[in-house]
């Protein structure tokens, strides 16, 4: 589904990353694998580092911390935010949404509307795309958009396919309109007939979480996960994106009537370096105008990887400068997005430790 | 070329004979991960990038199946 909006921008990024930083070879006796091998997975994967909060820490806390920096720091005022909108798939309980968990702890305004979302990889774009038609209404000035994600908690450490690659992180992007930016272009599209190809078996209601549950099994590849943990079927995941983000990315430039190379930076979600070459080289941009060093550093925290991406490669500089760029996210669900906008001018874009 | 690509294999997995007329991928040779290093070898190798969406199995079930795809993307 395609969407255009106006008059609308981002005025600012802040990015939360947990201290606590764990190394790709840390983990690599828990694989099935020989060193050798795990080495060279990492150089071709992009894996590295990765940021994993300590037990026991919340989506909610990250991103409270997050809130209290930007009111604290005269960077948001409670007043303004007209609606706060969490998306995450790893909220604080299942009732009640986290959104209004952080309306009570900042004792936000009765009129503050708070909406929870559940995505993931392309979370950022739905996000975005609710903010935008929020801003719509008269009564919406300023949108909070939270996305927050602690899911390593959720990923078995025998699990080769996913855990070298998670990462947790929360980001606070601010939303709000403004005549003198240029239209956004938006397209979204969905596959609910892929949504076994990333999941998390139990814990809800349709399976609740047991003994059984939590039996540990061992898949053809050697992998050791239960029911409880995230499961991925990587190869399932990667031809998906293969297929349908390029096209996708041909068809809202020609709509933006913005040639590729007018576009200064493709700032994606980040699953791993080697998805991310074979799309801009599929895409046909230069694999330095697509980074593809997030995921290498901090891990890959589903929706965040895009604000993550904005704070670490463009930084302070996006204070000063404005860019055309087009944001890209895809993953669970399946939900595929894009954006091309024009962004820069903003109050803040940072990256600050919980 | 063919011998380019058995050196790859070998170097990706030398504990599997790749000249054996077998398929790669059921007999457990390449998984996943391989055909990953395998493709980031070749596109070294090579001077190509082989296009995302020809990463599927079938183009690595052999020898001749993976020079196939290395002529696809012009390789003489």
């Amino acid at each position: 589904m395609d969407f255009q909006f106006k008059n609308k921008k981002i005025s600012g990024i802040l990015t939360i990353l947990p201290k606590r930083e764990v190394l790709f070879e840390d983990n690599i006796s828990n694989y099935s694998f020989s060193h050798a091998k795990s080495m060279k997975l990492k150089l071709a994967m992009g894996y590295n580092k990765q940021r994993i909060a300590e037990d026991g820490v919340c989506s909610s806390d990250l991103a409270k911390f997050g809130l209290e920096y930007l009111i604290n720091n005269n960077l948001l005022e409670k007043e303004e935010i007209d609606a706060l909108i969490f998306v995450s798939q790893s909220p604080d309980q299942f009732l009640p949404p986290t959104s209004n968990i952080l309306h009570g702890h900042l004792d936000l305004k009765q009129d503050t509307l708070c909406i929870d979302i559940n995505q993931g990889c392309a979370g950022y774009i739905i996000g975005l795309q609710q903010a935008f038609m929020l801003l719509d209404q008269d009564a919406v000035k300023k949108v909070v958009l939270v996305v927050a994600d602690v899911l390593s908690s959720k990923v078995s450490k025998r699990d080769r396919n996913s855990y070298p690659l998670i990462g947790d992180a929360a980001s606070i992007t601010i939303i709000e309109n403004d005549e003198n930016f240029s239209d956004i272009f938006c397209s979204i599209k969905m596959d609910g007939n892929g949504a076994d190809v990333l999941q998390i078996p139990a814990g809800g209601f349709k399976m609740p979480s047991n003994e059984e549950t939590a039996e540990m099994v061992e898949d053809d590849n050697g992998n050791y996960r239960s029911l409880n943990n995230l499961v991925m079927q990587g190869d399932k995941v990667f031809n998906f994106v293969q297929t349908e983000v390029p096209p996708m990315i041909k068809k809202i430039l020609e709509r933006s009537n913005t040639d590729k190379d007018e576009i200064d930076y493709y700032l994606f979600h980040q699953p791993n370096r080697f998805m991310l070459q074979k799309l801009a080289d599929k895409i046909g941009v230069d694999r330095g105008k697509l980074p593809s060093n997030i995921v290498e550093n901090f891990g890959n925290s589903s929706g965040v990887t895009i604000p993550t991406n904005i704070s670490y490669n463009l930084g302070n500089n996006l204070e000063k400068n404005i860019y055309n760029v087009c944001l890209s996210g895809f993953g669970v669900g399946l939900t595929w997005g894009a954006i091309v906008m024009k962004l820069g001018r903003v109050k803040f874009n940072k990256i600050i430790e919980f | 070329m063919k011998d380019k690509v058995l050196e790859i294999l070998t170097e990706i997995q030398p504990d599997f004979d790749f000249k054996q007329n077998i398929n790669f991928i059921e007999e457990g040779m390449l998984d996943s991960f391989d055909i990953v290093n395998l493709v980031t070898k070749l596109d070294e190798e090579f001077g190509i990038s082989i296009d995302g969406m020809d990463i599927i199995p079938e183009n690595f079930y052999s020898v001749d199946s993976i020079v196939n795809l290395l002529k696809k993307n012009d390789v003489e």
